[in-house]
């Protein structure tokens, strides 16, 4: 009699020996030689069925919601679109941005005594940093997501490159505000990226894999994650890292 | 009624992030438990919740609605594990030998009860530990394709496809893992019948 191999019982035991089930059965109750091995494998897989697990609470779920929040809150993917109160935001800080660049442009050529001059102007650089800052977020998630994604076949990069439109269509007057307001290194890694988002917008939106290595290349050699980086909490007032034109790097800087 | 995961998925991929906590809140501990068979560590199994929902919010826009939401992360939380399974023992081949049992955490040690079950009784300190020990020795590739099979009940061909092999690679897993298993447990479970 041929007796049944492991592989046929540990199948057997998972359910999963397909239309041998009634043959397998039939020999292990006439052979008692493979029916105490089966035995012994039970009790083995049944042994390893008792290691417990810790449980975790019904909070659990809003517990790991609590930390992941805080990691998701900062670079939101162009799969979820930015939400409305957002928007709402950017195109509150654009309006004031708008009106602070008439107010200032009335009153260039007037002999403006220089106190309400100078309130002018550090309303509106705070206004332009608060636009930056959520402008330079939004384009870091694009380049981040970019750089960090990992597919075993074509990439569908047209999201991204919706995303990458709206951001260069927005930029042009971020930029003559930083040139404006004469922050040239606003103005220089505002240019720099303008013209890596653009470069994403030309680019196939089905990208293969050696593409996609190619962008993250050039990513890199730009150095513009960086450029952001080092931009960013000096751009944003609520971080309370707000520095001078000399600042490098400041601490806390998220991705 | 209850939304189905199909419908809250569609409301987070248009950017409801109170449907996705929703998911959040409906998978962790299942994730959690399957993290923890993988990792045999709590902390570890911590991060691998915490990655896997941060990945799959990153993919979200290219999760296919009619896939299960269920499967999908079960597949990126198995993925994760996988990779931190992998990375420990990659560490470990360059470092002096662990002790025993220095990675796969008492798992009754971290059980709340105080009052020990007849499951708890019958597990004896040194079965357990054995156990684990046992557990240890399987590769990353073999523990994870005989936790999909043994506890999370996934047939070979869902285990092939966490694994992205063929369902025969899958199936070799298993075998090879019980094997191991049944020969490190068996001498101490015939003593113990």
């Amino acid at each position: 009699m041929n007796h049944l191999s492991e592989e046929q019982l540990i199948l057997h035991y998972y359910g999963e020996e397909g239309g041998d089930a009634l043959t397998v059965e039939q020999h292990l109750d006439e052979c008692s030689e493979c029916r105490a091995f089966y035995g012994s494998l039970q009790r083995v897989l049944n042994v390893v069925d008792t290691l417990p697990v810790p449980e975790r609470s019904a909070e659990y779920g809003a517990q790991v919601w609590q930390r992941l929040e805080r990691q998701i809150r900062p670079s939101r993917h162009w799969g979820l679109r930015m939400p409305v109160w957002r928007w709402a935001a950017a195109g509150a800080a654009f309006a004031g941005l708008m009106v602070t660049a008439f107010v200032a442009g009335h009153f260039y050529h007037q002999p403006t005594p220089l106190p309400i001059t100078a309130t002018d102007k550090q309303s509106g650089e705070k206004i332009l940093l608060v636009a930056v800052a959520d402008y330079l977020e939004r384009s870091q998630t694009v380049l981040i997501e970019l750089k960090d994604a990992n597919p075993k076949g074509p990439l569908d990069i047209s999201d991204a490159q919706a995303l990458a439109g709206d951001l260069v269509s927005e930029s042009k007057l971020y930029r003559q505000t930083a040139a404006h307001t004469g922050d040239t290194t606003v103005a220089n890694v505002l240019d720099d990226l303008d013209r890596v988002l653009s470069d994403i917008t030309h680019a196939p939106s089905q990208l293969t894999p050696e593409q996609l290595a190619e962008m993250r290349q050039k990513l890199e050699s730009d150095g513009i994650l960086m450029k952001i980086r080092v931009l960013d909490p000096k751009l944003d007032p609520k971080s309370g890292n707000h520095e001078g034109p000399e600042a490098k790097t400041a601490p806390g800087q998220k991705l | 009624m209850e939304a189905t995961d199909a419908a809250v998925v569609s409301r987070a991929r248009a950017g409801d992030s109170d449907a996705f906590r929703l998911l959040v809140e409906r998978h962790s501990r299942s994730l959690f438990r399957l993290a923890f068979r993988m990792t045999g560590n709590q902390q570890d199994a911590e991060d691998v919740v915490q990655e896997s929902f941060l990945r799959a919010y990153r993919q979200l826009g290219n999760f296919d609605e009619r896939a299960s939401f269920g499967t999908w992360i079960y597949r990126i939380a198995a993925n994760c594990s996988l990779d931190l399974v992998r990375a420990r023992k990659r560490r470990n081949d360059h470092t002096a030998a662990p002790a025993d049992g220095e990675h796969m955490e008492d798992p009754l040690a971290q059980l709340a009860s105080d009052n020990p079950t007849p499951e708890r009784m019958a597990l004896s300190g040194e079965v357990r530990q054995r156990v684990a020990e046992a557990m240890e020795e399987l590769s990353p590739t073999e523990r994870t394709a005989f936790v999909l099979r043994h506890f999370e009940g996934m047939r070979m061909e869902e285990v092939s496809r966490v694994l992205d092999c063929q369902p025969g690679a899958a199936k070799h897993s298993v075998f090879r893992a019980v094997q191991k298993l049944r020969r490190a447990l068996d001498p101490l479970v015939s003593v113990a019948r």
